[in-house]
């Protein structure tokens, strides 16, 4: 019997698993593509606008650092540079999901042991999840390139962009192939290849950044960076990709030997031993809650301070690339259309800041339900512990994340724009109360259809990304914009803050907050 | 005697399927009671019921003379669970797991929780996520047996221990007995429920088919009989409570009810009696014979 025994079965199991999932990723990739070259074509309508545009862009170390070199002032070039870099982090993410989802995790919850004990080889498992990965990738490519030809670019550069988005993700599987041998916890293997990423990103970063005398080589030293060096549109270097395929490579044969040298459900790393007693923090539900989503929360608000300090640097060299009247109206659009050229940029900008906040604040409270549904909900609520301040120290954590991330998100951008202190550190504040209706919209999903409430809560955040993301688009049916709490979110710096709505989105927040709790009293746990 | 749990005619139901329908359950307070039933009878809705998870909708319940679902939260101080499938937070270690819980009930006896680490062989240094079942059981047992409450409700607590730990949790449930305690012990391990129990309530599909003690609940049962007589007896097929009656010469086997014991020893008596074994009903015999009977039962009923 071959090592690799099973792994078609295996695979096929694992697709119909994760059909729905692959799904909605495959949706968002071509939705990604399909918004920027849609949204370039409509801010640009000339070639001189958009090699205008290409020129500023080219030399803002902030951009650059963001998405990379510039190659060329063609829809299809710009394009490319806006989404190489973000697509291709989101496909490595998406492919260390799938790979850990499949070896480790499966591992951990023991259902490998199930198909193990079935006439299924030793690699099996660990191919079937670079398998899966590895399709996924390939068709997220041709999906790439396919709507990018079906919008008008070219044929060449549309397959060598997908090709190039596709093969970072291959790498990253190949990474998560061996993080999932390292550790045998599912949540660390993830969280190494995680680092890997990051790591890859960070090298990409500086080294697109930095001036021709300084570190440029470190971008080809990224999985990240050959996805933005291959220059599709730009001239195209088709051979870049075989590096992220050979990469890709070598890590999966890596990971097989790995895998072929350690027992079941152990890993290479040690398990280093843990206190025997709880520390004095961890004796009330809010030790409790803190403990289970301070680890996370730090992460976010790591995440919101960099991305602050990202956006406020890139704000500096903004006023030249808004010359253009036509530019200016558009970028007006999505923010407050007052104020300053820099204003503007910085107010439409924040606003989408305040999406990614309320993807904070929804994940935090869906760990609710993620703890009752693995059954961690129980125990608790066997002892002297009530429903509603185990619920409610979530919540509060939840929802003090989301204004601590608001703050900082205000304070980095306050600090990398190097002006505007007060105006900006408010802004990033009036991001909290659109956030904390979608927080109290998890919260009331989960206390009154828990078995909805993850499907539900992220359904409605993303029914209101897409609202503020083709909002200007929208300006003629205007009910469908109001139903999203980011319509009513004050534009700041610049616009005017008229308390009602502000009032309002708390007061809807509290609402709902208040629903959940109420319906989580009187339903059944579990 | 007052009695800590008191159910009666409780009924639940998931969308279309009855978990529970119509039991009834009454647990002494100082008794150690057996609640047995066969996969997905119910046992673990009617203690997720007392611990006030999920709303009854029938029926009524009370415990420690309170409501399970309108004061959960005193009522809770007052007991500690032991789930069936227990689930830890992968992160967190034993030892952790063990505090974290006593504190949320109010407070550990740190005595006992050092000496039950001990006999249970736990390392409370490892991570959760390390642990295997049987370890993962350990945890949550010694945190409810090192807690000082008045009862406590445990959902099978030994289907993952291996043997030796399984004397261990004997042990232990026999210290809870002298102290007072009163235990609602879930299973389907028919040895440990003889070995522990005073009272048994057998279950099935919702419903209560049998309660009382096992001296109760054994004289519903047969007695298996073999004998070797001095010549070929008499009229034993004609007396009532008889059953599978094999008569091989002067030898005889059957099984006799046991409140049909007196005749029938009569009858072997009058045959005079060279040999005799007589093995008492086990549990078990019992057991299977609820479930036989009742479907018999509903047989009868539909047919």
């Amino acid at each position: 019997m071959s090592t690799l025994t099973g792994t078609g079965a295996l695979t096929r199991l694992a697709v119909r698993r994760d059909r729905i999932m692959l799904a909605v990723w495959l949706y968002v990739f071509a939705a990604f593509i399909a918004a920027t070259v849609v949204g370039f074509r409509g801010l640009y309508k000339t070639q001189a606008s958009l090699a205008s545009f290409a020129a500023g862009a080219g030399h803002n170390s902030a951009f650059l650092s963001l998405y990379g070199p510039l190659y060329g002032d063609s829809l299809g070039s710009v394009s490319a540079w806006r989404v190489s870099a973000v697509l291709s982090v989101v496909g490595s993410l998406f492919s260390i999901f799938v790979v850990i989802r499949h070896t480790r995790a499966d591992e951990e919850s023991g259902r490998l042991e199930l198909t193990g004990s079935e006439p299924v080889g030793r690699h099996a498992a660990l191919a079937t999840g670079v398998l899966v990965a590895a399709i996924a990738n390939l068709v997220i490519g041709a999906v790439l390139a396919v709507v990018a030809l079906a919008l008008g670019l070219p044929a060449g550069g549309s397959f060598l962009l997908g090709a190039g988005i596709a093969c970072c993700g291959l790498a990253f599987t190949g990474v998560a192939a061996v993080t999932a041998q390292l550790s045998a916890s599912a949540r660390a293997a993830r969280g190494l290849a995680i680092g890997a990423l990051v790591v890859a990103f960070a090298l990409r970063a500086v080294g697109d950044a930095s001036s021709a005398s300084g570190p440029r080589l470190l971008s080809w030293l990224s999985p990240v960076g050959w996805a933005v060096l291959d220059r599709a549109f730009g001239g195209g270097r088709w051979w870049v990709l075989a590096l992220g395929i050979l990469l890709a490579a070598a890590l999966v044969i890596a990971g097989g030997v790995l895998a072929g040298r350690r027992d079941y459900d152990a890993g290479l790393l040690p398990q280093r031993p843990g206190p025997a007693r709880a520390s004095a923090s961890l004796s009330s539900p809010l030790g409790l809650a803190w403990r289970l989503q301070s680890g996370t929360l730090y992460a976010w608000l790591a995440g919101a301070l960099i991305y602050g300090l990202l956006i406020g640097s890139s704000a500096r060299g903004i006023g030249g690339l808004l010359k253009s009247a036509s530019t200016r109206k558009a970028v007006s659009d999505y923010g407050s259309g007052q104020g300053g050229l820099s204003e503007i940029y910085l107010a439409a900008i924040l606003g989408f800041t305040g999406l990614v906040i309320a993807a904070y604040a929804v994940s935090a409270v869906l760990r609710l339900r993620s703890e009752e549904s693995g059954g961690l909900a129980e125990p608790v609520l066997a002892t002297g512990t009530g429903r509603l301040a185990w619920a409610s120290a979530h919540v509060l954590i939840a929802a003090a994340g989301t204004a601590a991330m608001s703050l900082l998100a205000g304070l980095g951008t306050a600090v990398g724009y190097g002006a505007l202190f007060g105006p900006l550190v408010w802004a990033g504040l009036a991001l909290a109360p659109a956030a904390l209706v979608l927080c109290g919209l998890a919260v009331a999903l989960f206390g009154l259809v828990p078995s909805r409430s993850v499907a539900g809560s992220w359904t409605l955040f993303g029914l209101f990304a897409l609202i503020l993301f083709l909002g200007p688009l929208l300006r003629a049916s205007h009910w469908l914009l109001d139903v999203s709490p980011f319509t009513h979110s004050p534009k700041l710096p610049g616009g005017t803050v008229s308390a009602l709505p502000v009032v309002l989105l708390c007061l809807i927040a509290l609402a709902l907050t208040g629903a959940g709790l109420a319906g989580l009293r009187r339903r059944d746990i579990g | 005697m007052t009695a800590a749990i008191e159910i009666v005619g409780l009924r639940k139901a998931y969308g279309r399927t009855i978990a529970l329908d119509g039991l009834d359950l009454t647990v002494a307070s100082g008794e150690v009671h057996g609640f047995l039933g066969p996969n997905g009878a119910g046992k673990t809705t009617t203690i997720r019921i007392l611990l006030g998870l999920l709303r009854a909708d029938g029926g009524s319940a009370r415990m420690l003379g309170g409501d399970p679902w309108s004061q959960a939260t005193e009522l809770h101080r007052r007991l500690a669970y032991v789930p069936g499938d227990v689930s830890l937070w992968p992160s967190f270690t034993g030892g952790q797991v063990i505090d974290l819980l006593g504190r949320l009930r109010g407070g550990l006896d740190e005595g006992r929780r050092a000496s039950l680490i001990q006999r249970f062989e736990l390392d409370p240094t490892k991570r959760a996520s390390a642990y295997s079942k049987g370890n993962r059981q350990k945890v949550a047992l010694i945190a409810a047996l090192a807690s000082d409450v008045e009862l406590l409700l445990l959902d099978e607590p030994t289907a993952g221990l291996d043997p030796l730990m399984e004397a261990v949790f004997r042990s232990c449930i026999e210290e809870e007995r002298k102290r007072g305690r009163t235990v609602l012990l879930s299973s389907h391990i028919l040895s440990e429920v003889e070995a522990l129990c005073d009272r048994v309530t057998i279950i099935r599909a919702g419903k209560t088919v049998e309660s009382g003690s096992l001296a109760d609940l054994r004289h519903l049962t047969r007695t298996s009989i073999s004998a070797e007589l001095d010549g070929p007896p008499q009229g034993l097929d004609q007396l009532p409570g008889v059953y599978d009656l094999d008569v091989e010469g002067d030898r005889v086997r059957c099984e006799v009810d046991s409140d049909k014991l007196t005749p029938f020893l009569k009858a072997l008596a009058a045959a005079g009696v060279r040999s005799l074994t007589s093995q008492p009903p086990t549990l078990e015999e019992l057991f299977l014979r609820q479930y036989t009977s009742s479907d018999n039962e509903h047989a009868g009923v539909s047919s």
